[in-house]
């Protein structure tokens, strides 16, 4: 909101300062000798930046080499060590035009998803190989080898398959051996019992000349349950990425005074500690909490409170991190720094509200708890039931066997993979990132939306409003002196007369008075724009919950701009159809009551609430919670941010504070609210798809496995009906795809979606 | 059959030299920067990255 997509670039563009101990954390080592950095670089656009950038930096002297990555707009350089400071990279690319921070994507988590990605995809291409291969042997078999060539075809496929089970079925193995650990049965137990007791037999088999093997069974098995696994986890990975990268973006620190010398340093937000006095610049964002000691300001807390008024600060009141200097410079004494700060205690309400949150149980998992079991007393019940019909240790455990590989669930693996990560490419085109799959299903069930207004449902930006009709004149005067202000309603003022094509005239000798408005001279005659004191006109009776400017030139008659901070465009519409899905919308905000009020009247919101503190949003969340409500909670402040991990599932737009897009499981990109809406709808829909592939699962277990436990179940029949029902569940999946998602979201050309654009491009 | 006893290992040999291909091209980082490489084949200059 006060940190519009807009903003981001020019915050990224002050030079970042790493030194001293600050830089090794950031640092890796790579070789003897030799040094690494990822410096992220968020003004990467073109192609054309890339031969400069690695032109420029491989210049420098003991830089061994430089890699821009286009699609994450990363820069990786390596160096020898102790021949230049990383400082010299972040400045030379500030002097090419780049502004540039360190990255380190072990802190951000992106790179155990890395790993964990290329590994399932190592065992997937393993796993290919060898089902491919086998399976070709295996319709040689079918297809009436016998004897000695039967045999060496056993062979081979035994030599290709054990093999490739060991290596692919690995991440099943390991996560079924701590599941047992535990004490608990998850789907990867009767997963990996079903490979090896497959494998196993069939070598039995392939040894004593036997006819039918499973080795094809059990590496097809591992194929297309890994299939399953890669699209989870590339489907969590891009989103994940996409927000990292906006949560890093911001990163934050101060400019220090040293009392003693006068000397001032740039200090990263986490260095600063108690006493220390820092700097703020009007424009700047307070980076600790502290007391005023010099100048006089207007500060935006609507970050922190949702209240979109400013308000007026001078030396000894109490400041807040998160808060931004409008108006004047300030010094300040830094009373709390860093997890001690009035936003770290939000911070811990925040992590509170996220553990009291019963976990939520993904609904592969919960079929899952029901499954296991039940085909492990399957295939036991097969097999005591042959003992005892006394047909031998040797049927008897074939029988068992191929009820553990007909009933694996292949579909059941893939079904709810496939849906989710369809729909999830669906939203990531539309602007929408889901962080995981269990967020998409949570987003199905929800039954009640509660919505922050400042930035959420509105801008978070004043507009001009009233009055309709303005001499130009009037307005071309109050824009020049709004020009030498960075108040938001200035700004907006500004903003007001360019859209009209007015001209601000040039106003001489202006002086801002925090709290008050501008004062300045145009041809010789005093001009003032500010409060209705501050021009002296007396107060209003009734503001209407609009912000206002007064502005007077002379002794001439005052004029009255009235500013509103604007809904985002299909708000209404939003608000409609998501009544129209039978959802409870509620309104939660920290302005005043007559802004909120007026707001809620536009939407036709009936529950709402005005001046709620971040302890009451969580209050009223937890009360909606306890009468059994599952809401999703859209909001985009520091102060939302409590209730957004109180809710049962949550989003932000993706100008939130940081708190408050990682908090929400969900960030939308763009200025229309329609997002919101799409979301839900998709969740939705590709919920049912998925019961429906479960239940298609259903349906085949109910006919093959009697089949299996009667012993007719060959190694052909097998294959056959895995590979049937995995691609019915696929195809199903795809159903879901059809149509655009794009044609209802425009989206703001905001940097950050040209992150997730490309991101979409790379997957 | 002696066809089968060069046909199957000229098979699993050339699909094994996919596999290898395959698994190198992931370990080397070949798809992490999509359009950066599609760019980079348009470059003239033969600056080394």
């Amino acid at each position: 909101m006060t940190l519009p997509c807009c903003t981001i670039p020019d915050e990224a563009l002050k030079p970042f300062v790493l030194s001293g101990e600050d830089a090794v954390q950031w640092v890796s080592d790579e070789g003897p000798g030799r040094k690494r950095i990822e410096l992220m670089v968020p003004g990467i656009a073109g192609p054309d930046a890339m031969p400069a950038i690695e032109g420029a930096l491989g210049e420098i002297s003991g830089v061994v080499s430089v890699r821009v990555n286009l699609t994450a707009k990363r820069v990786a350089v390596t160096w020898d060590d102790g021949r230049l400071e990383p400082q010299q990279l972040i400045d030379r690319l500030a002097a090419l035009g780049y502004g540039a921070r360190p990255f380190d994507p072990r802190q951000t988590g992106l790179a155990s998803d890395a790993r964990q990605q290329s590994e399932l995809l190592r065992a997937l291409a393993v796993a290919g190989f060898a089902a491919a291969n086998v399976m070709l042997l295996s319709v040689s078999v079918w297809s009436g080898a016998e004897a000695a060539t039967r045999d060496l075809f056993h062979w081979i496929s035994a030599l290709i398959a054990l093999p490739a089970v060991v290596y692919a079925g690995r991440p099943f193995f390991r996560s079924a051996a701590g599941a047992l650990r535990s004490g608990s049965l998850n789907m990867d137990v009767p997963i990996s019992l079903a490979v090896i007791l497959a494998s196993a037999m069939s070598l039995y088999e392939t040894v004593n000349h036997a006819e039918h093997a499973y080795f094809d069974a059990a590496v097809t098995l591992l194929f297309f349950l890994l299939a399953g696994r890669c699209l989870d986890q590339m489907m969590r990975g891009k989103a994940r990425s996409a927000v990292a990268q906006l949560v890093s973006l911001a990163a934050d620190g101060a400019t220090v005074v040293d009392q003693a010398s006068g000397k001032r340093r740039y200090v990263p937000a986490r260095l600063l500690t108690k006493d220390m006095v820092i700097q703020v610049a009007a424009g700047d964002r307070l980076p600790a909490d502290g007391l005023v000691i010099d100048g006089a300001s207007d500060l935006d807390r609507a970050l922190l409170t949702g209240e979109s008024a400013p308000e007026t600060v001078s030396p000894g009141d109490k400041v807040h991190a998160g808060e931004v200097n409008l108006t004047a410079p300030l010094m300040v004494a830094v009373t709390a720094a860093g997890p001690d700060t009035f936003l770290g205690e939000l911070v811990r309400l925040m992590l509170a509200a996220e553990q009291a949150q019963s976990r939520y149980i993904r609904l592969a998992d919960r079929l899952s708890r029901l499954y296991a079991p039940a085909v492990h007393v399957l295939a036991a019940t097969t097999l005591v039931a042959w003992l005892a019909l006394g047909m031998g240790w040797h049927d008897a455990l074939m029988a068992a066997v191929a009820v553990l590989v007909v009933t694996c669930p292949c579909a059941l693996g893939l079904a709810v993979p496939a849906v989710q990560v369809v729909a999830s490419g669906r939203l990531f085109r539309a602007g929408i990132m889901i962080k995981d799959g269990a967020a998409l299903e949570k987003l199905a069930a929800i039954d009640t939306v509660v919505f922050d207004k400042t930035g959420t449902l509105s801008m978070g930006a004043p507009r001009l409003v009233a009055p309709a009709a303005i001499d130009a004149r009037s307005l071309a005067i109050a824009a020049g002196l709004a020009q030498a202000s960075r108040h938001p309603l200035s700004r907006a003022l500004l903003a007001a007369a360019r859209a009209r094509g007015v001209a601000p005239v040039p106003v001489n000798a202006i002086s801002e008075t925090p709290g008050a408005g501008l004062a300045g001279t145009f041809e010789g005659r005093p001009v003032r724009l500010g409060s209705r004191t501050f021009c002296a006109m007396p107060e209003a009776a009734d503001d209407r919950g609009l912000l206002e400017l007064a502005c007077r030139a002379g002794n001439g008659p005052p004029m009255v701009f009235a500013f509103a901070d604007e809904l985002r465009p299909d708000a209404a519409a939003t608000i409609a159809s998501l009544r129209a899905h039978g959802l409870d919308v509620h309104l939660l905000s920290g302005d005043r009551e007559a802004a909120v009020a007026r707001v809620a009247a536009d939407l036709g919101i009936k529950a709402w609430r005005a001046r709620a503190t971040p302890d009451a949003k969580l209050a009223y969340l937890e009360a909606l919670r306890h009468a059994g409500h599952k809401v999703l909670m859209v909001g985009d402040g520091i102060n939302d941010a409590p209730a957004l991990a109180a809710g049962f599932t949550s989003m932000a737009p993706s100008t939130a504070s940081d708190i408050g897009r990682s908090a929400a499981e969900t960030v939308f990109m763009g200025d229309s609210l329609k997002a919101v809406a799409t979301a839900i709808e998709t969740a939705a829909r590709g919920q049912a798809i998925a019961v429906q592939n479960f239940a298609a699962a259903i349906a085949y277990n109910a006919i093959a496995v009697p089949l299996a436990m009667a012993g007719v179940v060959s190694p052909l029949i097998a294959a056959i009906a895995m590979s049937t029902s995995s691609i019915i569940v696929v195809a199903n999946a795809l159903r879901l795809g059809g149509g655009s998602g794009r044609s209802a979201i425009h989206f703001a050309s905001s940097p950050s979606y040209d992150a997730a654009s490309s991101m979409e491009k790379a997957a | 059959m002696t066809g089968l006893l060069i046909l199957i290992p000229a098979a699993l040999f050339l699909g094994g030299l996919g596999l290898a291909a395959f698994i190198w091209s992931v370990r080397s980082g070949q798809y992490d920067d999509l359009d950066g490489a599609a760019w980079r084949i348009l470059q003239d200059d033969d600056t080394k990255p």
